[in-house]
C-alpha cells in the first residue's frame, strides 16, 4: 500500500514545481523583457514587483469560467486539461539526480516524445471546440508547425541517443559523467571516464552533437510555440491563437502547460546533451572537484541550473528575433533543419561505428 | 543561398547582442531632471521609465496645464467666457452699487462675480482666455494631474461669493435701480406740470 502514497506524493511534488516554475517564469520573463526594452517591468506588488504572479493567478482564479454560445462544450472543457495533463505526465520520466527520478523507464525518451505529441490534440480540441475563426486557425497552424517540428527534434535527439546507447533518461546521465562504468573519450580519443565534469558531455564526447543540439533547441522553440516560432498564438493577427475564448483556471492551465513545456524542452536537451545532473567541474589530479560535486543535492542543483539557463536563452530569444511567415516556418524546418538533423544521425552512426 | 545562410546568423546574432546589451545596462536607472537641466540628453542607457505617482519630471514654473483664476484681480468683464472655444467658462456677474476696489494692476472693480465656473473636463487648453484677460487674473498653472471621483467635481468654481451675499448684492442693485428710476421720474415730474 505505501507505495501508492510514495506515488501520490512525487505527483503532487511534480504539480508544484511546474506551477512554481511557471509562477517564477511569468516574473522573470516580464522583467526579462522589460530590461530588454528599457523598462522596469512590474514593480508595485511585493517588493520589486515580485508578488506581481501570485497576484495575477490570484485574480485568475477568481474569474468566472465563460464558455462562448455556440462552443463544443465537452472538447472545450476538456482541451486545457488535456494540453496540460500531457506536459505534466512528461515530467514523469525526468532524472533529477543519480538514483532520483520519478520513473525510471526504459524507453523513456520514447516514452516522453510520444506524451507530448498528445498536445497537439488539445491544441486541435481546444481551437475546435472554440468554434472561433481565429482560435481554429491558431489550432491548425500550432498543429501543422508541431508535428513538422517533431521530425528534425526526434532525430536530433536520437543522434544523441545512438551515442548513449540508451533510451533511459537516467541512464543517458549517468553516462555523461564520473559515475559511468563505461569508458568516455573527449572528442573520441582522450579517456575522460576518472576526470568527468564538461569533458564528458555529449556535445563534448561527440562534437556533432553540437549542431545537433543546436537543432534541437530550435525545433523545441517551435513545439512551445514560442517567438520566434510563435505564428499559433500571434498576437498581431490571431488575437491569441488557441486560446483566444479561454478564461480564468481553463486559461491558468493553458499557460501553465505553455512554461511547464519550456521547462521540460530544456530539460531534456539539457539530459541529452549537456550533460544532465552532471557537474561542468572536471577532476584535476588530486583537486577532486567532479567528485565533490556530484550527489543528491548537487545533481538537483546542477539540472535546475542548467534548465533555467536553457530556458533563459529561450526568453532571450523571443523578445529579440521577430516572428517567421508560415512558408519560412515550414521550408526551414523541411529544407534545412531535417537533412541536418539526418547528417547530425549518420555522422552518429559511423562516430559509434568508428570512434567508440 | 550561402550568403543568405551566412546573413542569418549575421543578423541574429546582431539582434542578440543588442537585446544582451539593453538586458545588461538596465542595472541603471534613468535620473528625474527637468528639460532644463544641461544634463537632460547625457544619459544614453539603462531604463527610462518613471515611476509616475512617486516620481513626477520637474516642470517650469510657467506651465500651461490648468487654468487658475486670481478672484481678487478680476473685473468680471467675461471676455473670457465670450472667447472660449468650447464654452467651458461660466459667469454669472452683478453690477455693484458703487465702485468695490482696485485690481493690483489699478483697474476700478464695478462687478460682482456670482458665479465663476471653469469645466475642466471641456477645457482643451488653448489658453484663449489667459490671452484676452485685461487684468491677467486668469492663468494657466503647473497642476496637470488632479483627478477627481464624479464628473460633477471637475467644474471648478471660482467665485468666493455665497448665494446670501449674491442675494443681499443683487437686492441692493435693484433698490439702487428703484431709486434711481423714482429720482429720474420725480425730476421728470415738475418739467410736466411747468408746462
Amino acid at each position: 500500500m505505501n507505495f501508492y502514497l510514495t506515488y501520490v506524493l512525487v505527483a503532487t511534488a511534480l504539480f508544484a514545481f511546474t506551477a512554481l516554475f511557471t509562477l517564477f517564469a511569468l516574473y522573470s520573463e516580464r522583467k526579462i523583457s522589460a530590461f530588454m526594452q528599457d523598462r522596469l517591468g512590474p514593480m508595485e506588488v511585493g517588493k520589486y514587483g515580485s508578488l506581481q504572479a501570485f497576484a495575477d493567478i490570484i485574480k485568475m482564479l477568481q474569474k468566472e469560467f465563460i464558455i462562448p454560445s455556440s462552443a463544443d462544450k465537452i472538447l472545450f472543457t476538456l482541451a486545457p486539461i488535456v494540453i496540460f495533463v500531457s506536459v505534466y505526465l512528461g515530467f514523469a520520466a525526468l532524472p533529477w539526480a543519480p538514483g532520483l527520478s520519478p520513473s525510471s523507464l526504459n524507453l523513456g525518451l520514447f516514452y516522453i516524445f510520444a506524451i507530448l505529441s498528445m498536445e497537439t490534440i488539445g491544441i486541435l480540441m481546444a481551437g475546435w471546440g472554440s468554434n472561433n475563426k481565429y482560435a481554429l486557425l491558431g489550432a491548425m497552424r500550432s498543429v501543422a508547425q508541431m508535428v513538422s517540428y517533431e521530425i528534425p527534434a526526434g532525430i536530433a535527439l536520437i543522434s544523441a541517443v545512438m551515442i548513449s546507447q540508451t533510451f533511459n533518461m537516467q541512464e543517458v546521465s549517468i553516462k555523461q559523467g564520473i559515475l559511468s562504468d563505461e569508458s568516455i573519450l573527449f572528442l573520441g580519443v582522450w579517456e575522460v571516464s576518472s576526470i568527468g565534469g564538461l569533458l564528458a558531455w555529449n556535445i563534448f564526447q561527440a562534437p556533432h552533437l553540437i549542431i545537433a543540439y543546436i537543432i534541437y533547441f530550435i525545433a523545441s522553440l517551435a513545439e512551445c510555440n514560442r517567438a520566434p516560432f510563435d505564428i499559433p498564438e500571434a498576437e498581431s493577427e490571431l488575437v491569441a491563437g488557441f486560446h483566444v475564448e479561454y478564461s480564468g483556471l481553463r486559461f491558468a492551465f493553458v499557460f501553465l502547460a505553455e512554461y511547464s513545456m519550456m521547462f521540460l524542452v530544456g530539460m531534456i536537451g539539457v539530459i541529452l546533451f549537456l550533460g544532465g545532473w552532471n557537474t561542468f567541474l572536471p577532476n584535476i589530479g588530486s583537486v577532486k572537484l567532479s567528485t565533490w560535486t556530484t550527489g543528491m543535492g548537487w545533481g538537483i542543483f546542477w539540472v535546475l541550473i542548467k534548465t533555467l539557463l536553457v530556458v533563459a536563452v529561450q526568453i532571450w530569444i523571443r523578445w529579440t528575433l521577430p516572428r517567421l511567415r508560415v512558408d519560412q516556418l515550414m521550408s526551414f524546418c523541411w529544407k534545412v533543419l531535417t537533412p541536418l538533423a539526418f547528417l547530425c544521425m549518420l555522422i552518429s552512426g559511423i562516430w559509434r561505428l568508428t570512434m567508440m | 543561398m550561402n550568403g543568405k545562410l551566412f546573413n542569418v546568423f549575421k543578423t541574429v546574432r546582431r539582434g542578440l547582442e543588442l537585446t544582451l546589451g539593453h538586458f545588461f545596462a538596465a542595472t541603471e536607472s534613468r535620473q528625474v531632471r527637468s528639460i532644463s537641466d544641461s544634463n537632460y540628453f547625457d544619459q544614453k542607457s539603462g531604463t527610462t521609465t518613471i515611476q509616475y505617482p512617486h516620481q513626477k519630471l520637474p516642470l517650469p514654473e510657467v506651465g500651461r496645464y490648468q487654468l487658475d483664476v486670481e478672484m481678487d484681480d478680476c473685473i468680471v468683464c467675461d471676455l473670457c467666457a465670450k472667447i472660449c472655444p468650447v464654452d467651458c467658462i461660466e459667469i454669472e456677474s452683478i453690477k455693484a452699487t458703487e465702485a468695490i476696489g482696485k485690481t493690483s494692476d489699478g483697474t476700478t472693480k464695478r462687478l460682482y462675480a456670482a458665479k465663476f465656473d471653469i469645466d475642466m473636463a471641456k477645457c482643451m487648453y488653448c489658453g484663449l482666455c489667459t490671452v484676452v484677460c485685461p487684468t491677467e487674473c486668469i492663468i494657466m498653472t503647473d497642476t496637470y494631474d488632479r483627478s477627481t471621483l464624479t464628473l460633477n467635481e471637475m467644474v471648478y468654481k471660482f467665485s468666493d461669493m455665497t448665494a446670501a451675499d449674491a442675494e443681499e448684492k443683487r437686492i441692493a442693485l435693484e433698490k439702487q435701480n428703484a431709486e434711481r428710476l423714482a429720482a429720474k421720474q420725480a425730476a421728470l415730474q415738475p418739467d410736466r406740470t411747468k408746462e
